[in-house]
């Protein structure tokens, strides 16, 4: 795809090479700016109080589907210490993330969709009153027929939870590129399955938690564990009607996210509107029940993917038709379902391909955006799927992948355009770390290796609103005293994305980390930023804070360059000083080079911003994928079997990652070692469930198992850096990409280990079991 | 988070001192000691007492250590109640001479659980059940159980006998070993056989009565003594037994089988002590006993969906953590 001349492109310019100017900072190892958040130093979102303050409650509803009859609130209201009681009629507002499907209100108005949907909040002056007076609401429900799963909503359309009430269809997206059924007609090998994925949560430590305070001037200002503060500032004001003059958001630091803090909740609201109702500050905190009916986990889907190659492992074809389980709202489900097709043609893919997905709403919690959004459960099928090809045509399967890679600097069949690929450097990497040449098939009976690979997004190329703004802004703040903030607009949600900040602007103008401040997540303080998701902080709000920082730069530079006589181009920039690159001897301290530029220049300050190019291809859905830059990862994983339990332990996992450059390879191998961690999570544990009568199995942490320490596989991080031409100092994503790659590659090590492909996640003891019984009882029919 | 609901609070200093509160409380009052079950419970609304008679600071249920044989009596292993699962798991002591126990109590929840849970609370523990240990909205939207508020059981359709599982990892190491609760009530002391200890029904699975306290437990010894715990869980720790097997096996001086004993539980609401294995002869081969005790043990063991993992696959499991208890209870020189 040709580049842009889009006027509105600014990737950071690349400066000449050897110009070698900075502290030294970048790519340097370090444990940047966390000691707060490690010695609990750092106060969350619970952690503040405010004078007066109210504890808020929801009430849920507990039938999976049921018309809400009337409310009646006279017994809560008569119990000591409660305040208020507002229900769906005080907010008669929809909301939605995407703007096309707003269909959920902050308090159901008219029916609720699932066990657990909010149906009215309570505030009283103790959170005790308030528990108890949410279970003294009385609400009188007509119960409606219920699609508690996929089938169900497939089959009885009757139930009506889509848009127009005639069937349960959330999104409908087909796309084809090529001949497909030709070439699978012409195809040596065509292997096809099916996969079945429940779906799961982020179960971060930290649950949802929102307080919110109107202040004298009519100044709303709520304090949310959110990961998108701009968007939740927009859908404050459209849902409460006020201006968005009037309100502020602010993200305290965040105990996990992981992609379920990425829309407004019902809490948020309500805090809010309790706040202006009883001109007192509202606090909600959802217990850890409540963030399993809160979810927007990831999405159940059953998957059929056919796959094609020729005999000496050229892919032809691949054919998917994916069925999702949506849960019982849209949430970003319109991107889930384009994502669950458009992210799988890298790295390494076919010359055809088609996939038909479907969303279904169910009335279960809602599904939405958890790492590695609507991308992990297709690569567990296509990755499986490019195993048993390998098996088929006697190919080793990393060399079957070689064979079929996407090249750098070219564009995927499905309009995708990629730069920067160091996927090849990837496979080698596990390759050769995990002795793979040497070790594989000699592990003896129960132990195997196996291998997968991947791509992900460094944010997309569109705003979830259409608008022409920039993405993602810094602004910087020069103190003479040597101190430089950096504002910016991004979520510190425990990524260290302040860190990457930190490390850009510091290194930039030869300061140390010491020396610069993040402020981020406050939409009166920094300019906006979308948020944190789609991978999309160290590309875009890094460039930002790059193209900041280098006009801050530039400036310095010029006021050294005056006062030592010498030109600009002479001057190096080196930690702690600018000096003379030629005779080092004569320089100022960065200091004194910031108070020359200020008695220069004025008082010192820079914004920066990042807009991608124009990206995507000229279809429907088209743009849907489409991202500045694409990470890559390949990982091996060494697994044992237990025979007689059937019990699966992830012995170790080799995670190489193409993240560009690495800024700061501590933060980055920490971002490999959590995908790592959640994908083997998800491999071995855990399953969101919900039962036929739409009741949650488990929503705690005993019944909803995520892996203690003892459960984590040794985890062995390998960075690759191929150097992004358009990335901030060549960086792109770590925070999703690798742990794409962590299902498949355990899978395919179980079949390694003892010749059984489970196609259900998760791989629990009694799946692998029962598929070793049937392979034994199959094996001496079949001879 | 969940708010506990609101209790009067009470620390006496001496085991008296508790008696004669609990026997005043009578049954508004519970017995708090490490609280990592109850007060979870609590928050459930599984249980509401009035009163918690906190009996951490009561000197008189500490201490851990072997009583010399009397006349009436072997050598003792006598371990106070109120001693923390977490000591009894590093005790040396416990180690050599209970390995079971020793295994079982380091098997219960995590390091924090350990740190604050105790022996007395663990063999006091509460049955569990997928459809008991919940919140109150969750049990609500169920429609509630036979074990609390209810009158259906959601796991034998139609029974009318709670279900619920013994979950306690203890219990089976004590039955096993033939311990012996020592307990204290305002009617005065008495000494209960473990495996006297508990019952069938889900409900209350003890025969403690309103206001007694176990107050220590008290072991016998014996130099050809071998035993070991085996739990089936998910993952390498805080989970509850899927499955828990205590074996014990009992050489004589020549080295051959004494006399052998095992005690599975998680299953239902009693811990069950394998007949199969109370029929070892005398003499047996070890390879023969492992075997056929295994065997025998999936005929007399039969896992419910009282709890969350596939029944069927816990049934499986039973023959194969029995074994492995066996194997290594017997591999011990």
């Amino acid at each position: 795809m040709a580049a842009s001349d889009d006027t509105r492109v600014r990737p950071a310019p690349r400066e000449p090479a050897g110009a070698n100017e900075g502290s030294g900072l970048v790519g340097r190892r370090g444990r940047a700016l966390i000691a707060p958040r490690v010695t609990g130093q750092v106060r969350y979102t619970d952690d503040l109080a405010l004078p007066r303050m109210l504890f808020g409650r929801l009430v849920r509803c507990p039938h999976p589907h049921a018309r809400i009859v009337g409310i009646d609130a006279t017994r809560a209201l008569a119990r000591p210490g409660v305040v208020a009681v507002i229900t769906g009629k005080d907010l008669p507002e929809r909301f939605g993330i995407i703007p096309w499907t707003p269909d959920e209100y902050p308090l159901a108005l008219d029916r609720a969709r699932f066990v657990g949907d909010a149906v009215a909040a309570v505030c009283a002056t103790d959170e005790r009153a308030a528990h108890e007076a949410a279970d003294l609401v009385d609400v009188e429900y007509e119960i409606l027929p219920a699609a508690t799963d996929l089938d169900g909503a497939i089959a009885r359309p009757e139930v009506g939870l889509g848009r127009a009430g005639t069937d349960n269809v959330s999104k409908e997206v087909a796309l084809a590129f090529g001949d497909v059924d030709g070439l699978l007609a012409a195809s040596d090998v065509v292997v096809e399955g099916e996969i079945h994925y429940e779906g799961s949560a982020h179960a971060p430590i930290e649950t949802h938690c929102a307080l919110a305070q109107l202040d004298k001037n009519g100044l709303l200002t709520v304090w949310s564990t959110t990961q998108v503060p701009h968007y939740l500032h927009r859908e404050l004001s459209r849902v409460l009607r006020l201006p968005p003059t009037r309100i502020r958001v602010v993200q305290p630091p965040i105990g996990g996210a992981f992609g379920g803090k990425s829309e407004p909740f019902s809490l948020e609201f309500c805090a809010a509107k309790l706040a202006m109702v009883t001109g007192r500050p509202v606090k909600f905190l959802y217990t850890r029940e409540e963030e399993f009916y809160a979810h927007r986990g990831r999405h159940p889907m059953r998957i059929r993917m056919k796959v094609g190659a020729m005999a000496d492992g050229t892919l032809t074809a691949v054919d998917a038709e994916t069925a999702i389980d949506g849960g019982a709202y849209s949430s970003f489900g319109l991107v889930t379902s384009y994502y669950s097709g458009q992210l799988l043609t890298l790295p390494a893919f076919a010359q055809a391909y088609r996939f038909k997905s479907t969303r279904y709403f169910t009335n279960k919690p809602p599904c939405g955006p958890k790492r590695g959004h609507g991308s992990v459960q297709p690569r567990f099928a296509f990755e499986t799927a490019l195993d048993k090809l390998a098996v088929a045509l006697g190919l080793d399967p990393i060399d079957l992948r070689r064979r079929n890679l996407v090249p750098p600097d070219s564009t995927t069949l499905n309009g995708l355009r990629v730069t920067s690929n160091g996927i090849a450097q990837c496979l080698d990497a596990v390759e050769s770390a995990s002795g793979w040449a040497e070790r594989r098939g000699k592990l003896g009976v129960g132990r195997g290796l196996g291998v997968a690979s991947s791509a992900y997004i460094s944010g997309t190329n569109y705003a979830i609103y259409p608008n022409d703004m920039p993405q993602s802004a810094v602004q910087l703040k020069v103190d003479r005293s040597g101190v430089v903030t950096v504002f910016s607009g991004q979520s510190e949600i425990g990524q260290g994305c302040d860190a990457m900040l930190a490390v850009i602007v510091a290194d930039e103008l030869g300061l140390d980390l010491g020396s610069v401040r993040v402020v981020s997540g406050d939409t009166d303080l920094a300019p906006v930023d979308l948020g944190a998701y789609s991978s999309r902080g160290t590309f875009m709000n890094g460039n930002a804070a790059l193209s900041a920082a280098r006009e801050v730069r530039h400036k310095l530079v010029a006021a050294v360059a005056e006062k030592l006589g010498v030109t600009p181009r002479e001057v190096l920039v080196t930690r702690g000083a600018l000096c003379v690159a030629a005779d080092p001897a004569r320089g100022v301290p960065v200091t004194e080079a910031i108070a020359l530029a200020e008695a220069k220049f004025g008082t010192l300050g820079a914004v920066g911003f990042y807009n991608t190019p124009k990206l995507g291809a000229d279809y429907r859905g088209g743009t849907i994928g489409a991202s500045p830059a694409y990470s890559f990862t390949a990982h091996v994983a060494e697994v044992a079997v237990d025979l007689e339990t059937g019990k699966v332990d992830v012995v170790r996992v080799w995670a190489a990652h193409d993240c560009g450059k690495a800024l700061c390879p501590t933060a980055v191998e920490g971002q490999i070692a959590g995908s790592v961690y959640m994908g083997a999570a998800e491999a071995l544990f855990e399953e969101h469930v919900i039962g036929k009568d739409g009741l949650h199995l488990g929503p705690n942490l005993l019944d909803y198992r995520i892996p203690t320490t003892l459960d984590v596989p040794d985890i062995v991080p390998l960075i690759v850096e191929s150097d992004d031409p358009e990335g901030p100092r060549g960086a792109k994503e770590a925070g999703e990409g690798p742990l794409h790659p962590s299902i498949p590659a355990i899978a395919n090590a179980i079949f390694d280990a003892v010749g059984v492909r489970i196609d259900r996640l998760p791989f629990s003891p009694s799946r692998v079991l029962a598929a070793l019984r049937a392979a034994a009882r199959a094996r001496p029919a079949a001879e | 988070m969940l708010p506990l609901p609101v209790f009067d609070y009470h620390r006496p200093r001496t085991l008296a001192e508790a008696v004669a509160l609990l026997a005043t409380l009578g049954d508004r009052a519970r017995v708090l000691a490490g609280g990592t079950d109850l007060l979870p419970n609590m928050k459930h609304g599984l249980v509401e007492p009035d009163h918690l008679v906190s009996i951490g600071r009561i000197e008189e249920l500490r201490g851990l250590a072997l009583a010399p044989a009397t006349a009436s009596a072997p050598e003792r292993l006598v371990v106070g109640a109120g001693v923390r699962l977490g000591e009894l798991a590093d005790s040396l002591l416990a180690r050599r001479v209970a390995p079971a126990l020793a295994e079982a109590a380091a098997s219960v929840g995590g390091p924090h659980h350990r740190a604050m849970g105790t022996l007395g609370g663990n063999v006091c523990l509460d049955t569990r059940c997928r459809y008991y240990n919940q919140t109150h909205f969750w049990r609500k939207a169920l429609g509630y159980c036979l074990k609390k508020d209810g009158t259906a059981c959601h796991v034998v359709k139609g029974g009318q006998n709670c279900v619920a599982a013994a979950s306690n990892d203890t219990a089976p190491a004590l039955v096993a070993l033939g311990a012996d609760l020592e307990i204290l009530g305002a009617a005065g002391a008495r000494t209960v056989a473990a495996r006297d200890f508990y019952t069938a029904d889900g409900l209350r699975n003890t025969v403690l009565a309103p206001g007694e306290i176990v107050v220590r437990v008290a072991l016998p010894v014996a130099v050809r003594r071998r035993s070991a715990f085996e739990k089936l869980r998910r993952r390498g720790a805080i989970d509850f037994p899927l499955l828990s097997v205590a074996a014990v096996v009992d050489r004589d001086e020549a080295g051959a089988i004494a006399r052998v004993d095992v005690v599975v539980s998680a299953l239902g609401a009693r811990p069950r002590r394998l007949r199969a294995a109370q029929d070892v002869a005398p003499g047996s081969d070890p390879a023969v006993v492992i075997a056929s005790v295994a065997a025998a043990a999936r005929r007399e063991c039969k896992p419910l969906t009282n709890l969350d993992e596939d029944a069927e696959w816990r049934r499986d499991m039973v023959p194969v953590v029995v074994k492995r208890a066996l194997v290594r209870a017997l591999a011990q020189g």
